[in-house]
């Protein structure tokens, strides 16, 4: 059974492979170290001209980024933020993507606890940050507690969008093929669901990142936080932007791994939509 | 004996406009059977109830009233003895070629093996095992419905029911699509059930023609031309060709009494 479609298919897997040549383009790493080494370097050179109790520049960062790093003070503050941050993060994917996951199937819990999933998102959860002083004390626990807080709401809500938005044909197609709830739920929603936890996933970094950081300012000061706030009290400005920087780079990294493993988990995704843009 | 029977099957959805609830009758007391082996179109226009009657044939929906029997049983929801081709093909973007038709076996508890060895059969009947490890957005649409029927009929159903299967195709895919499909029915001699709003696919492909209009079965019209059917330009050029399309065109337009009700079937 010869067609056209068959000989489009093995014509390009045979006889073209060697005039498919893409055009040569800057690569977008390369535009984006040159945006990099642009704006530090024009801090660099104007930095210096304010008062340095206002500001600082790339130079007298990095010394004091040395100097912190040296004397112990930034691998401390540094191991001690990681802690609550990565068990508060964790949990919350734990927690929320299973919970998004119901939501988004069974509209009786949808019904029954969608309402607070909504009311968590919204409400300014700092506010509650005394009351869990009460609760869980200014140590690691609250910490870790106000991570998981602002973390949880966006990835439950993420992926329990992700669900309805699975097309009703495919669930159909399950149905057809006399698919169980749980394969239908693995092999059907899990999957098309995949790009919305991710996406979810990425919001929860940058929610968390300042969640660890309110924790260090409004519980017992200490972290990373903890750092910003006495260099601030001690008008040393550099090394203010020191624990800044780190919790920048931090986030902006922790960002790309979830890209990394959503490329990993979810090739089709990606081939599908052409990301990079023109 | 009759191989589908549909007796008197009735379906009323509930659908709210502008928050008030409408009833709409999508199907009022329809009943035809179909023999063993035979192809039938389900042929109408947009709304008159063909669809529904396919999903309510594979267990996709409930009949209001009424009973569906296939092989002298009556079906509740889905089951193994009917495979199903989407209107879009439906396949799973996650998955490769090989692995969309492995889900239906999958599904029927098919151990692995032989799912994988059966997979490349039907994937191999479809001409597509050039590419069968390529994912659903690499393939054109014709090689995406082929994967559909490929993977319908790998469950080895009784009868293959197929939504307007070839609509979504340029009219170059679809005549070869056609073409195959009366191939594999040759070969294999399923029942098989398709809906179309085309009527000279209903024609060209069907032994009979069921025309619906308004959630009723308004005609059912036998074509009478030999199978094999192998040659479409013969079969087109086929006085009885052109007269059941005719016959069929004159069943619609009496149905409906205005000026151009049905814009989507005129006689060319």
């Amino acid at each position: 059974m010869k067609t056209r479609d068959d000989h489009a298919g093995s014509l390009a897997s045979e006889s073209l492979d060697g005039l498919i040549k893409p055009a040569w383009r800057v690569p977008s790493w390369l535009i984006t170290s040159l945006s990099l080494i642009v704006v530090t370097a024009t801090w660099q050179i104007f930095g210096p001209q304010i008062n340095p109790l206002f500001a600082s520049y790339p130079s007298e960062i990095l010394r004091a980024f040395w100097k912190m790093t040296v004397s112990g003070q930034l691998p401390t503050a540094f191991v001690s933020s990681m802690q609550p941050f990565l068990a508060g993060y964790l949990l919350a994917a734990i927690l929320g993507i299973p919970a998004g996951l119901l939501l988004g199937r069974f509209r009786v819990l949808d019904a029954a606890f969608g309402i607070y999933v909504i009311a968590g998102y919204s409400t300014p959860l700092i506010a509650l940050v005394p009351l869990l002083m009460i609760w869980f004390g200014l140590g690691f626990m609250v910490k870790m507690v106000i991570i998981f807080l602002l973390t949880f709401f966006p990835v439950c809500i993420n992926t329990w969008t992700g669900v309805r938005a699975v097309p009703k044909t495919l669930v159909d197609v399950g149905t057809a093929f006399c698919a169980s709830q749980s394969s239908i739920m693995r092999q059907i929603v899990l999957p098309a669901v995949l790009p919305y936890i991710m996406a979810g996933l990425r919001l929860g970094i940058g929610k968390a990142v300042i969640a660890m950081v309110i924790a260090e300012f409004l519980t017992a000061i200490s972290g990373l936080g903890g750092v910003i706030i006495s260099s601030a009290n001690s008008f040393k400005t550099a090394e203010m932007f020191v624990p800044i920087i780190v919790i920048m780079v931090l986030a902006v990294l922790l960002t790309h791994l979830v890209s990394v493993i959503e490329r990993k988990v979810a090739p089709w995704q990606s081939e599908i939509a052409d990301r990079e843009g023109i | 004996m009759s191989h589908v029977q549909l007796k008197d099957v009735s379906k009323i959805f509930g659908l709210k406009v502008d928050g008030r609830m409408q009833i709409t009758r999508a199907l009022n007391g329809v009943t035809f059977d179909i023999e063993q082996g035979e192809i039938v179109a389900l042929a109408g226009p947009s709304g008159c109830g063909k669809t529904t009657a396919l999903r309510i044939i594979m267990g996709l929906e409930s009949a209001t009233t009424g009973s569906v029997l296939v092989g002298n049983k009556e079906i509740v929801g889905c089951g193994h003895d009917r495979g199903m081709v989407f209107q879009h093909a439906e396949l799973l973007p996650w998955k490769s070629v090989l692995d969309n038709v492995k889900f239906g076996l999958a599904m029927k508890g098919i151990p692995k093996p032989e799912a994988d060895a059966t997979a490349s059969r039907y994937v191999d009947l479809v001409g597509l095992s050039h590419a069968k490890d390529r994912r659903p957005h690499q393939l054109s649409g014709g090689m995406k419905q082929r994967v559909g029927i490929a993977r319908a009929l790998a469950i080895d159903p009784a009868v293959l029911l197929m939504d307007e299967p070839f609509g979504a195709l340029d009219s170059q895919t679809r005549e070869t699509l056609q073409m195959e499909l009366l191939s594999i029915h040759e070969r294999t001699h399923k029942t098989i059930v398709f809906v179309t709003h085309d009527l000279d696919e209903a024609v060209l492909l069907a032994d009979r023609v069921v025309v619906m209009h308004a959630g009723q079965v308004r005609e059912i019209i036998s074509i009478d031309i030999g199978r094999p059917r192998r040659d479409i330009r013969a079969i087109q050029t086929n006085p009885e060709f052109m007269r059941k399309r005719m016959a069929i065109w004159e069943t619609l337009h009496d149905a409906t009494p205005h000026a151009d009700p049905v814009p989507e079937m005129r006689p060319t």
